[in-house]
């Protein structure tokens, strides 16, 4: 049996499997609801990896913790529900003096540990660049390859070939801000500076998530959401689960989840089946033949897959979740325990757009050798279009090539233009109808972390507008659950990004705590 | 011109909402120009402290005056507007800056402002979380907070409520006596209020307003880690030198117990990039204040451009037969709405104002910025 660890919640004792996140350790303890909204809804756990602040909780004292990006570890002493969490105690508030910034330097560097930025990084390293990689999570792979045990082969291979490469991993360590070839980061609550000759951003991309009546509700969770807290340690063996919304990854989930123990009660597919027959090249006639098409057909044997199906709502009653789903003609339920509901993805933009490269219809418009328009900047992964696992790699290693200085290989060149010419495709096949805009009733949350809701947004013209009238967007995830779904539902771009990029404490953004015979100093040039 | 003129005002800040509000509650036909939306310019950028200040004598009469209309209307204010009476810490760090306490509190008291002097150990006892050896502070309790883009759609809601006709994305290319130019057609009134803040001199060629750029940062939901907005005494030498960038200590506790934090000051035209040299000393002096703030998170930061005036005092009046002017209230534009209001209604109007309207005259003389 796996080693055990001893935490409290609420002051009641519980234990875990050693090595889950923190929210997997909750949720295995049959904690769902972790957290009370600023109107004061039960909340639980949304996206899983980080993005959507739905899983915070107050941790020894300190709140607004996302317990999703946090290992839980013996005494951790875990307090819901805290609508509002006390500040941190005065003794330990103030950080040591003395514990100055960290700056470091390196040719290359790489932003995100997914496939397009490993193979980035050790194309560039095995080229003779001195390379450094930064990741917001405890150890590279990226949302793909975070897997606890059991890794995929070529998770497993490229990581051991990056181990090989010589590159300067700095993990657990987040960029909160970037300007004048420096990123300022957030390592543990330090700051460190790392300036760069060329960068290669590979920030990957985050679930798109739609507000429908109910989906705030606990147990409500993303489908990539489902998966991020399956590879993190959680269980979902015995529970009923509805798979919905769009895209690839339904069929993917549903039968990982199958595979641990979870009854499927239906997978709902918003794209019509004609057009996902035309993306399977004819072949999909049918939805049996979609998953067999994709390889889950042994794992999903009897189960409901319906294209052409959403999720119009989402009542909770006595525990358990009845979605009601429609196919725009008939109506049914199907009740369940987890309703994990997701849109696809959107591209991780923030870091690309504040260091003022190009974007255009959620992706960076790239040159190809992968270069932004900003000279010396790079991206690759989904920030140049979602196409999914294995087509991050080839534009991934393309960057770290040109980023080292070195040629492109034409061949990879042709190959990363046939991914981004399935990626379109697959883009056409599973384009979200227009149906979804309408979800929402007046009463619907949007805004998860500031309770805004839909009805709110009436009379209003742009993404800034609703910001300034509604507060939409000005929470911890700053606009990256509400934003997407703003654009999708009312045609507003994303507003700008200011820093910092993610909720940094002021210490980072001072540049170097506690030395104040030094002002300004260390912050001349960021 | 009739008692109740027809009026064109440009800008739907918290000055030109708060215009819009007063005149049609007088009776006047009033239509809103903004370029972009309400509250989308200087007032989304701002802080929104209701603060007494006594830099001159008339600074003293028009911010007491205006916070006073504010305190009245409190309990009317709708929840979005976040109103919380929280009072001001004016902060001293040593017995020089305290002997300008008691100054300000004899000052304040005499004019009918209610004050309390804290020592050391009432300030502790008031703000935990400010270090230790600070020397005192003056408290004003009467001092409020808002959150300024609210408070300009309440204004006009209310200016709506009485004929007012507003309108978003109306960018006024040109402005004369009577008429402004929009999308390329001239509309006409019998008269126009320039309220377009630090663009005011682009429409009004010679109003001596210049944008001055300031940066704030707000944090995540720490409720009562601070009680009061706590402002540096040495914030008035900040705000008072006009060319030198400078920073100083104001935090503001804000009903949704998040934190904002600031304040900068600088004269770089209309860059509006994130000057990170500046933020840095700027957090590092509120944090040398309050030594727990470094540990707190922050989520954003922003700047923005007050409509800055040689003498920091508002441009209230009229500016020529048909052209009126209220513009130019630099970090104090939400607290002094009303009375900008009030005052400039009651000038239109030929009312008696309820203050001196003359060191508000647009067209005093003024020294050059600089």
């Amino acid at each position: 049996m796996a080693e055990r660890v001893r935490f409290t919640v609420d002051g009641r004792p519980a234990e875990a499997e050693a090595g889950v996140s923190l929210l997997a350790a909750l949720w295995n303890d049959g904690v769902c609801a972790v957290r009370r909204s600023v109107s004061g809804e039960a909340r639980g756990p949304l996206c899983g990896m980080g993005s959507c602040f739905e899983c915070r909780v107050t941790l020894d004292g300190q709140p607004h913790v996302r317990s999703c990006l946090t290992p839980v570890r013996d005494g951790m002493s875990v307090m819901l529900r805290a609508a509002s969490p006390p500040a941190p105690a005065l003794a330990d508030a103030s950080v040591a003096p003395g514990t100055g910034e960290e700056r470091l330097q390196a040719e290359v560097v790489v932003v995100g540990g997914g496939p397009a930025g490993l193979a980035g990084a050790v194309h560039a390293a095995e080229a003779g660049a001195r390379t450094l990689l930064v990741d917001t999570h405890p150890r590279p792979g990226g949302q793909i390859w975070r897997h606890r045990k059991d890794p995929p082969a070529a998770a497993s291979d490229w990581i051991a070939r990056f181990a090989r490469a010589r590159v300067t991993p700095l993990v657990g360590t987040t960029v909160v801000d970037a300007a004048d070839r420096q990123l300022l980061l957030d390592h543990e609550g330090r700051p460190r500076r790392v300036r760069f000759d060329r960068l290669v951003l590979a920030t990957g991309a985050r679930e798109r998530f739609l507000p429908f009546p109910g989906w705030t509700l606990p147990g409500v969770v993303g489908v990539g959401g489902a998966q991020a807290m399956l590879k993190a340690g959680a269980r979902f063996s015995g529970k009923r689960v509805v798979v919905a919304g769009s895209g690839p990854l339904l069929l993917a989930v549903a039968a990982a989840l199958a595979k641990e123990g979870a009854r499927i009660v239906g997978v709902a597919e918003q794209a019509p089946l004609g057009r996902l027959a035309a993306f399977g090249g004819g072949l999909w006639r049918s939805p049996r033949k979609i998953a067999e098409g994709l390889g889950y057909g042994a794992r999903l044997v009897g189960v409901p897959y319906r294209a052409g199906a959403w999720v119009r709502e989402v009542e909770e009653e006595a525990g358990v979740l009845r979605a009601t789903l429609t196919d725009g003609r008939r109506s049914w339920s199907w009740d369940c325990d987890v309703l994990a509901c997701g849109y696809g993805l959107v591209p991780n933009l923030e870091l690309p757009r504040l260091l003022g490269c190009e974007t255009a219809a959620e992706r960076v418009v790239l040159g190809a050798a992968q270069q932004t328009s900003v000279p010396g900047i790079f991206a690759a992964g989904e920030l140049g279009g979602v196409a999914g696992v294995d087509h991050a790699l080839v534009p991934g290693a393309i960057a770290g090539l040109a980023a080292a200085g070195r040629e492109v290989p034409a061949g990879l060149v042709r190959e990363r233009d046939r991914e981004l010419a399935f990626g379109a495709r697959l883009s056409r096949a599973f384009e979200l109808r227009d149906e979804l805009r309408r979800l929402a009733r007046p009463d619907t949350p949007v805004c998860r972390c500031e309770d805004v809701v839909h009805g709110h947004f009436q009379a209003l013209s742009s993404s800034r507008e609703a910001k300034l009238a509604t507060r939409a967007g000005m929470g911890p995830c700053q606009g990256r659950v509400c934003g997407p779904a703003l654009g999708f539902v009312h045609g507003w771009p994303e507003g700008t990004t200011r820093p910092p990029l993610a909720p940094t404490p002021l210490g980072v953004l001072v540049g170097g705590p506690g030395d104040a015979r030094d002002p300004g100093g260390v912050s001349g040039e960021l | 011109m009739s008692s109740s003129p027809s009026v064109i005002v440009v800008g739907a800040g918290v000055v030109g909402s708060a215009c819009a509000e007063a005149l049609a509650e007088a009776g006047c036909r009033v239509s809103v120009l903004d370029a972009a939306f309400p509250g989308a310019g200087v007032t989304g950028a701002a802080m929104g402290h209701l603060v007494v200040m006594d830099d001159s004598d008339a600074q003293f009469a028009l911010t007491s005056y205006s916070r006073h209309l504010w305190s009245e209307r409190a309990t009317t204010l709708p929840p979005e507007l976040e109103d919380e009476a929280c009072g001001t810490l004016w902060v001293a760090v040593d017995d020089e800056e305290m002997a300008h306490v008691h100054k300000k509190a004899a000052y304040y008291s005499e004019r009918g402002e209610p004050v309390e002097v804290l020592d050391s150990h009432t300030l502790r006892q008031a703000e935990p979380q400010l270090r230790a050896g600070l020397v005192g502070a003056l408290r004003v309790p009467d001092d409020r907070v808002v959150y300024p883009p609210a408070a300009a759609r309440h204004f006009l809601e209310r200016a709506r409520a009485r004929g007012a006709a507003v309108e978003s994305g109306a960018h006024v290319e040109e402005l004369a006596p009577g008429r402004v130019r929009c999308a390329g057609g001239w509309r006409e009134a019998d008269l126009v209020v320039n309220a377009a803040g630090p663009e005011a001199p682009r429409l009004t060629p010679g109003l001596p307003i210049v944008p001055r750029k300031g940066h704030l940062v707000i944090t995540d939901r720490y409720p009562g880690f601070l009680h009061h907005q706590v402002v540096e005494l040495g914030y008035l030498k900040s705000a008072h030198t006009l060319t030198r960038e400078s920073v100083a200590m104001n935090v503001q506790p804000r009903k949704t117990g998040q934190l904002l934090v600031g304040s900068s000051r600088e004269l770089v035209g209309w860059d509006a990039s994130l000057n990170r040299a500046l933020l840095s000393r700027m957090l590092r002096r509120a944090a040398e204040f309050i030594p727990g703030l470094p540990r707190l998170d922050a989520l954003r930061t922003w700047t923005g451009f007050r409509p800055a005036t040689p003498d920091k005092l508002p441009l209230v009046g009229m500016w020529e037969k048909g052209l009126w002017i209220a513009a130019g209230h630099e970090g104090l534009g939400v607290t002094t709405a009303p009375g900008t209001a009030r005052l400039l209604a009651d000038l239109v109007l030929g009312r008696a104002p309820a203050i001196d309207p003359t060191p508000f005259d647009p067209r005093r003389s003024l020294p050059a910025h600089g």
